[in-house]
């Protein structure tokens, strides 16, 4: 199994991703397509730790990734429930989720 | 430096002191204790100009160093003071004649309010106070400060009073006129620095044969225009006569008797440097010579009594610089020192009479005032009688002085020179008879208010008509006396080089005693003539409306050279300065400054609009960052 | 052709179809339960790849409870059908494609010759992924980090109860 091939599904991830950000109003959708995004980074880091098994000689070889991932996880987990909070009380506030209403600054 | 000559430096100090005075203490000092202060000071200079004097008389001249005014590697200007037979000379006439002028100020300025009263003898010590500088300085530094500080001061006194904005463009035209001459004399200044690293006259007038003929015809012309500037003469005299815009004793002070005759001084102080550039000893002959001639002219055809008295300066103030240009620098002095009795007698006596008319300046509107006025008449007729050259009034020993030396170079200086003393009697003449004879031709109202004026200004008048008298006696030609001429020997050692020089060159002439008869028999029975017929013709003077013609008109106007410079120099001028400020100005830099900022402000407001406040155009601009960012590392 | 390789591209076309439907679906239900679909294929590329444990949490923490979370957040704004009117504006429709499209086929450019020629090993005794392996990594190298992770999750917590909570 080539390497390149999980390198081009994490980036097939990521790009859509990153369209379903621009495109997309929907502040919760918006989110949903960055937790994507870092699902195609842990699926890239797991790649690449089981790439480097073999290499290294060490017990813990390929697991530092993991625990990278691990990590990732833990941040990610903390901002969803920080950013879902910001949307709810972005609702409370607009009766919208839609990003474009958050343009009160410009005025 | 124990020499008693060391305490010179009080001379300039009172003045300068009485200036401080007057000037801060403007709102409260009362009029008398101003006068008297302003008066007080100058006479204090004087007795001490006359100690000064007699001990320079003595024998005993002296260069006082009080501190270096300018100190650098190459260059060190010292604050000193010169006291010789010249200096002295002028620090007698400046504050005698001075004082007598701020004596009479206090009364003929008495209707000004306190404040300006004392502004006005503020303005007239530091007058003082620069002239003494300017006469003092033992460089050229020196004498420039003091040159500057009587233009200032003249200035400031020809706008006296400034509500009127006729007097305020007089005094502008003084100002400027005085600094295109003022350029000239720094040049020369910056010159003879460049070229011998001093300006003390000593060391100049030692080094003068170390500078090449080029230099010294280049720093003696540009001497010379600062001069013109300073004594009003062609092309540069147009300032003077507008002057009289001034107080009447400010015109008598500044523009008769002292600060026009800073440009003779000037050249009798530089004579050696002069005798050396003949070629700039003929320029300010003919110079000097146009200048009597053209104001003469003029001086024929005014009607204000003041205006006839500035050009009549004008007239003689070219006489001096004929005298200068002809190598006559004892003349030159001589003539400055009697003009300056019997020209601020003039003034001093129009001003009388102008103060009895109530303000009237037009000889057309007076006439008859000798019964009322006879002290004014009486040292009026003296001062015209010494002006016109009748022996044995002052101006006839000054002028034939200058007129037998002019002969000596050339008769065709003295042809015209001559024919300018006749058209001086005239003139002279014409204003006196217009004045003090016939029969009044002012208002009911001004003749019921004509008086003779009070003591404060009648005692100056007489002391003053006695110096006219007798002032020319000090200088009496060989002819008459042997030992007869006391200013010339008292003068001899300044003018040693300059006489030295023309006695190396051997074109020295003597004239013989019978020429020297005729040409004072031709001039006094011209003048006298002259006199009589101005006499005649306008004691009878009836006021007339018919409208002149042709050369009586050229020289009523001023043979149009106001009209000349305005339309050569001052419109042009003009339309540059538009030019400048209506298209380089507004379009140019202006509009440059203002582009700048402008184009800032369209700009942002253009890039504003990408900040359109819309999330997802925000995370376009960012990944097409990343985008740019990612071709530029892969493929650039 | 390997069993292996079969569920590669298997779960490759699960998790890019997911993926596509989360961005292109209208109503956010819906999009959640691809994202979760999407999910769950990753997990089965984490298992592939000898991460046994992560494969687990990723379906407990992500798919379970903060998909559920954010399923909880659209039932309670009550947003299960698109209730704005579609993008307006249609450049940022196409910008945004075109600016993916573009990332993606830079990226790749840029990343195909990176490991070329690099296969992943088949291993039989992967016990890296496994729990007892990254406890004790977990537990003694990443202890710090770790315990750093707690606070932050604490102060996550008091963050969003203080973001949601009415203003006082």
């Amino acid at each position: 199994m080539p390497i390149n091939y999980y390198i081009f599904l994490a980036l097939a991830l990521f790009c859509i991703g990153v369209v379903g950000v621009l495109t997309r109003r929907n502040a919760i959708i918006i989110f949903m397509c960055i937790e994507l995004m870092l699902n195609a980074a842990n699926l890239l880091l797991v790649a690449f730790s089981k790439l480097y098994t073999h290499v290294s000689t060490l017990p813990t070889a390929g697991s530092d990734a993991q625990i990278f991932v691990f990590f990732i996880m833990v941040v990610a987990a903390a901002e969803v429930s920080v950013g879902l909070a910001i949307i709810v009380m972005m609702y409370r506030n607009t009766h919208s989720v839609d990003v474009n209403f958050l343009n009160r600054l410009k005025n | 430096m124990s020499n008693t000559l060391q305490i010179v430096w009080l001379i300039p100090f009172l003045p300068l002191i009485g200036f401080l005075i007057n000037g801060l203490g403007r709102n409260h000092l009362s009029k008398s204790l101003t006068g008297l202060i302003g008066s007080g000071v100058i006479l204090g200079s004087f007795l001490i100009s006359l100690f000064v004097f007699f001990q320079v008389k003595n024998g005993n001249t002296h260069v006082a160093h009080y501190f270096d005014f300018i100190h650098t590697a190459s260059l060190k200007v010292g604050f000193d003071f010169q006291v010789d037979q010249l200096s002295s000379l002028f620090l007698l006439i400046i504050t005698g004649v001075g004082f007598l002028i701020h004596v009479y100020s206090t009364s003929y300025m008495h209707e000004e309010a306190p404040k300006d009263f004392a502004k006005y003898f503020a303005y007239l010590n530091l007058f003082v106070f620069s002239m003494l500088l300017l006469v003092m300085g033992a460089n050229y530094i020196i004498m420039f400060i003091g040159w500057e500080g009587v233009g200032l001061c003249s200035y400031l006194l020809i706008g006296f009073w400034f509500k009127d904005n006729a007097n305020n463009d007089a005094a502008k035209k003084a100002f400027i006129m005085n600094r295109i001459g003022d350029f000239g004399f720094l040049l020369a200044v910056f010159w003879l620095i460049a070229k011998l690293g001093t300006t003390n006259y000593h060391d100049v007038f030692d080094g003068v044969s170390k500078l090449s003929s080029f230099d010294i015809g280049g720093i003696t012309l540009l001497l010379f225009l600062g001069a013109t500037g300073k004594s009003a003469q062609i092309p540069l005299y147009t300032w003077l006569p507008d002057a009289m815009a001034g107080p009447t004793p400010v015109s008598a002070l500044i523009h008769a008797a002292t600060m026009v005759t800073a440009g003779i001084y000037m050249i009798a102080r530089s004579n050696i440097l002069f005798t050396m550039a003949p070629l700039t000893q003929s320029v300010i002959a003919v110079i000097g010579l146009a200048t009597a001639v053209v104001a003469a002219t003029i001086a024929l055809k005014q009607n204000d009594i003041k205006k006839v008295l500035a050009y009549s300066t004008v007239s003689q103030l070219g006489y001096m610089f004929l005298g200068l240009g002809v190598g006559a620098y004892t003349g030159a002095v001589f003539h400055v020192m009697t003009h300056a009795f019997f020209k601020a007698l003039l003034f001093l006596g129009a001003g009388s009479v102008i103060h009895a008319m109530g303000g009237e300046q037009d000889m057309r509107n007076m006439g008859g005032l000798k019964k009322y006025m006879s002290i004014t008449h009486i040292t009026f007729l003296l001062g015209c009688l010494a002006i016109a050259g009748m022996p044995p009034f002052s101006g006839f020993f000054s002028k034939d002085e200058i007129l037998a030396e002019a002969f000596a170079k050339n008769p065709v200086y003295w042809g015209i020179g001559v024919l300018t003393a006749f058209m001086t009697a005239f003139y002279m003449f014409r204003l006196y008879a217009m004045t003090f004879l016939g029969k009044f031709r002012g208002t009911h109202d001004q003749e019921h208010h004509l008086h003779e004026s009070p003591s404060a200004i009648t005692i100056p008048l007489i002391v003053l008509s006695i110096l006219a008298v007798v002032g020319g006696w000090i200088g009496i030609p060989k002819v008459f006396m042997p030992n007869g001429h006391r200013l010339e020997a008292f003068l001899e050692p300044i003018f040693a080089k300059s006489n030295e020089h023309v006695a190396a060159l051997g074109t020295a002439h003597e004239l013989s005693h019978a020429t020297e008869y005729a040409l004072m028999a031709v001039s006094v029975v011209g003048a006298l003539m002259a006199l009589l017929y101005a006499w005649n013709k306008f004691s009878k003077y009836e006021k007339t409306s018919e409208e002149e013609t042709g050369l009586a008109k050229a020289i009523s106007n001023k043979w149009y050279v106001d009209e000349f410079y305005d339309a050569i120099i001052v419109k042009p001028v003009q339309s540059i300065a538009g030019f400048f400020s209506n298209v380089v100005e507004k379009r140019g830099i202006d509009g440059f400054v203002n582009g700048v900022g402008k184009a800032v402000n369209y700009g942002s407001r253009q890039i504003r609009l990408l900040q359109t406040g819309q999330v997802s155009a925000y995370m376009l601009m960012m990944v097409i960052a990343i985008l740019v960012l990612f071709i530029i590392q892969l493929f650039l | 052709m390997s069993i292996t390789q079969i569920l590669f591209w298997l779960l490759s076309a699960v998790a890019v179809g997911g993926a596509i439907m989360v961005v292109a679906s209208k109503s956010p239900v819906h999009s959640i339960l691809f994202l979760i679909i999407t999910f769950f294929a990753i997990s089965g590329h984490y298992i592939l790849l000898n991460a046994q444990f992560l494969a687990i949490v990723n379906i407990i923490v992500y798919a379970g409870a903060i998909m559920v979370l954010f399923l909880f957040v659209v039932m309670l704004m009550n947003l299960n059908e698109e209730s704005a009117p579609p993008q307006k504006n249609k450049y940022i429709l196409y910008g945004g494609t075109i600016a993916g499209a573009s990332l993606m086929l830079v990226l790749v450019a840029a990343l195909k010759q990176s490991a070329q020629g690099r296969h992943l090993m088949e291993t039989n005794n992967g016990t890296g992924g496994l729990i007892e392996n990254l406890g004790k990594l977990l537990f003694t190298d990443y202890v710090f980090p770790f315990e750093i992770s707690s606070v932050l999750f604490l102060s996550a917590m008091i963050g969003a109860v203080v973001i949601s909570k009415k203003e006082a």
